[in-house]
């Protein structure tokens, strides 16, 4: 179990992310958008979350924070 | 809960102006991390080159001098020269500043052994000024100055920095990685970090070159970029130490 | 007077700067100044200083900038050609306010030119230097101990007002020996809360840059820098008046000019001849003030240059058009004599037509 906090308004939906999580458990929200109109990414389920900060170190704005 | 990710206190919060899936953000924070891990923040001086990362200045914590295109080894030289033992030196310069521009710059200072740090992005492209050829553009690659793809005939071949300055005396450590995936970024950090403790320890001259992409300029989204690298880039510009002089010392 | 040394002009300029708490010097050999790198070569290690020779006049002062940054006094000298090569930087430095002292010992040009003595740069040292609105205050020495004594003025000023200094010198002055006396007390360095020496965890950091991507933030810096530049032309000017009292015509001179001026004017007085001399100290800024008064009474005023007339340009503007100026020269490494000059003042007095 991990906690992931995104700083939404700083994403500019590049997916890195996406594609870093070994479980797949990021996308991009294509339900919001966020300040700078970009899908935003978010976690679909914390759940499942090792906390691995693969995400974290794949992004290139430095938006994630992981807490496990 | 135990935070085991967030933003080094090295860089500010000031949102990066790099495009999405630009690799310059990931390169910013491990050069931040290793400041932080190091504990020399407040004894740094970076100095940002002239191109996309112009405005490094504007994210990292420490002290930031802004050089003239390709000049930022020339600045640094004078920083570190100007207090050896308490400012530690780090430039930060696209593949157009150092390996273009800047080549005298930089050959000089590695021929010196200057004990700096210097944080080499080559993503075979001038960014900034929006996507001309660069010193490391790959034979064939299209950019817009070479619109047909950098025929090598007419413009030569693009430099291998690492290979090039590993034949002087003069510098200590010469590494090339990249920031393609997770494994890689780990390699990239412990590259980084090595070259400013060669600095702390007074060894002299470190570079790490960090082989990048450009979605933008490339044409690319970031993640055709990463395997574009790969496939590409990669196979010029092999990873790898290309002279560690203290490794090499040791094992004799 | 006891302590008078016999020393040439290029290395009074280097232990002027070292008297003046310059510990960093940065520079490429050419002639005719190569003795200021020679001899900073020899000094700097004895004394815990750092004498680097750069790869480049562009390397070297950028090596410049990057002490500047850092607060601490450093100069860097050259010849005309190398100072091209340093006009990139003259701009940066200027662009991000910081002070240096550089060193012009000029021989004639254009291009590769030759390696005598000229005042040919006068343009480029006074109307920028580089790109962009900006200005170097310019300093011109007439003797060995002038060399010196600018030398440490220069350092002064470039700290008061946070500009690069640039000391305009020529072939002859920075070869010429002359006695010079080197007592020089240091004085308080200006307090440099910009530079950047580490944060030390205490403060923000600081930046050190000349991009300002906001035209109307580009704008206020600049308009900022000029108002700092106005309170240079207020305060900073330096000439010397040579037997100007009386005086119905006026030589402009300055640096090796103004010495065989100065010979032409004796033998002129002898012969009944009222001239006299205005010597600019400061090249920029400029000394207006005595050339208006002194349009006020005399018939006709002659610059004597190492060039085809630079400085007559500011003259002219100076004195108004209100008398005619004219041009008394040699270029390309000539040096005007004594004779062509007193015949130039002979011509003006109405004689030998």
């Amino acid at each position: 179990m991990a906690k992931l906090t995104f700083k939404t308004d700083k994403c500019k939906g590049c997916g890195l992310c996406v594609d870093a999580c070994p479980k797949g458990l990021i996308k991009l929200a294509n339900d919001k958008i966020n300040q700078k109109g970009y899908h935003p990414a978010e976690i679909t389920d914390e759940s499942a979350c090792v906390g691995c900060a693969a995400c974290a170190m794949m992004c290139p704005d430095c938006i994630i924070k992981v807490e496990r | 809960m135990a935070v085991v990710f967030d933003k080094p206190h090295a860089l500010t919060d000031v949102p990066m102006h790099y495009c999405p899936g630009c690799t310059h953000g990931i390169v910013h924070r491990l050069v931040a991390e290793v400041i932080d891990e190091l504990g020399i923040e407040g004894k740094t001086i970076g100095i940002a080159p002239v191109g996309c990362s112009v405005f490094a200045y504007n994210y990292f914590n420490c002290d930031m001098i802004e050089a003239a295109h390709g000049r930022a080894p020339a600045v640094a030289t004078g920083v570190k020269r100007s207090d050896p033992e308490n400012h530690v030196v780090f430039t930060y310069q696209g593949d157009g500043d150092l390996a273009s521009i800047g080549m005298a710059e930089t050959v000089h200072a590695a021929a010196r052994n200057e004990n700096i740090t210097i944080i080499f992005i080559n993503n075979a492209i001038y960014g900034m000024t929006g996507g001309q050829m660069a010193p490391t553009s790959l034979p064939g690659q299209v950019t817009q100055t070479s619109p047909y793809g950098r025929d090598t005939k007419h413009c030569g071949f693009p430099i291998k920095v690492c290979e090039m300055l590993s034949e002087l005396e003069g510098p200590e450590y010469l590494e090339r990685v990249t920031v393609s995936n997770v494994k890689n970024i780990r390699n990239a950090k412990k590259a980084i970090k090595k070259a400013f403790q060669n600095q702390l320890d007074g060894k002299g001259f470190s570079l790490v070159e960090v082989v990048s992409t450009c979605p933008t300029n490339w044409g690319m989204t970031p993640q055709n970029a990463l395997k574009w690298l790969e496939d590409n880039m990669l196979p010029y510009y092999p990873l790898g130490v290309y002279k560690d002089r203290s490794a090499k010392e040791e094992t004799k | 007077m006891a302590d008078k040394i016999l020393m040439k002009g290029n290395e009074a300029i280097a232990e002027a700067a070292i008297k003046a708490g310059c510990m960093h010097y940065f520079g490429y050999p050419i002639t005719p100044q190569t003795e200021v790198a020679a001899y900073m070569a020899k000094r700097m290690p004895k004394i815990g200083g750092c004498f680097l020779q750069a790869e480049s006049e562009v390397a070297a002062i950028n090596m410049v900038y990057g002490v500047a940054s850092t607060g601490k006094r450093v100069m860097t000298s050259s010849s005309s050609p190398g100072i091209s090569l340093k006009s990139e930087g003259l701009s940066y430095l200027a662009g991000s306010d910081l002070p240096a002292l550089i060193v012009n010992v000029q021989r004639g040009g254009p291009g590769l030119g030759g390696i005598q003595p000229s005042q040919a740069d006068y343009f480029q040292a006074t109307k920028g230097g580089g790109h962009g609105d900006f200005k170097m205050i310019v300093l011109a020495p007439s003797s060995v101990q002038e060399m010196a004594d600018l030398t440490v003025k220069g350092f002064d000023l470039a700290d008061k007002y946070r500009m690069p200094t640039m000391l305009l010198a020529d072939g002859t002055m920075g070869q010429m020996m002359e006695p010079v006396s080197l007592d020089y007390e240091v004085k308080e360095t200006v307090d440099k809360p910009w530079a950047t020496t580490g944060t030390k965890m205490e403060r923000e950091h600081n930046i050190v840059t000349s991009l300002f991507l906001k035209p109307d933030e580009l704008e206020d810096l600049v308009v900022e820098r000029y108002e700092r530049y106005k309170v240079v032309e207020e305060n900073e000017v330096m000439y010397e008046e040579y037997m100007m009292d009386d005086a119905d015509i006026c030589i402009a001179a300055f640096g090796i000019a103004a010495r065989v001026a100065k010979n032409a004017i004796n033998e002129a007085r002898k012969q009944g001849i009222k001239v006299g001399l205005i010597r600019p100290i400061t090249l920029w800024p400029f000394p207006v003030v005595p050339f208006k008064k002194a349009a006020t009474h005399v018939k006709e005023i002659i610059s004597v240059e190492l060039s085809m007339g630079q400085m007559i340009e500011d003259v002219r503007l100076a004195c108004e058009c209100k008398v005619p100026v004219t041009l008394c020269s040699r270029t390309g490494g000539m040096i005007p004599s004594p004779e062509q000059v007193l015949e130039a003042i002979t011509r003006a007095n109405g004689g030998a037509k």
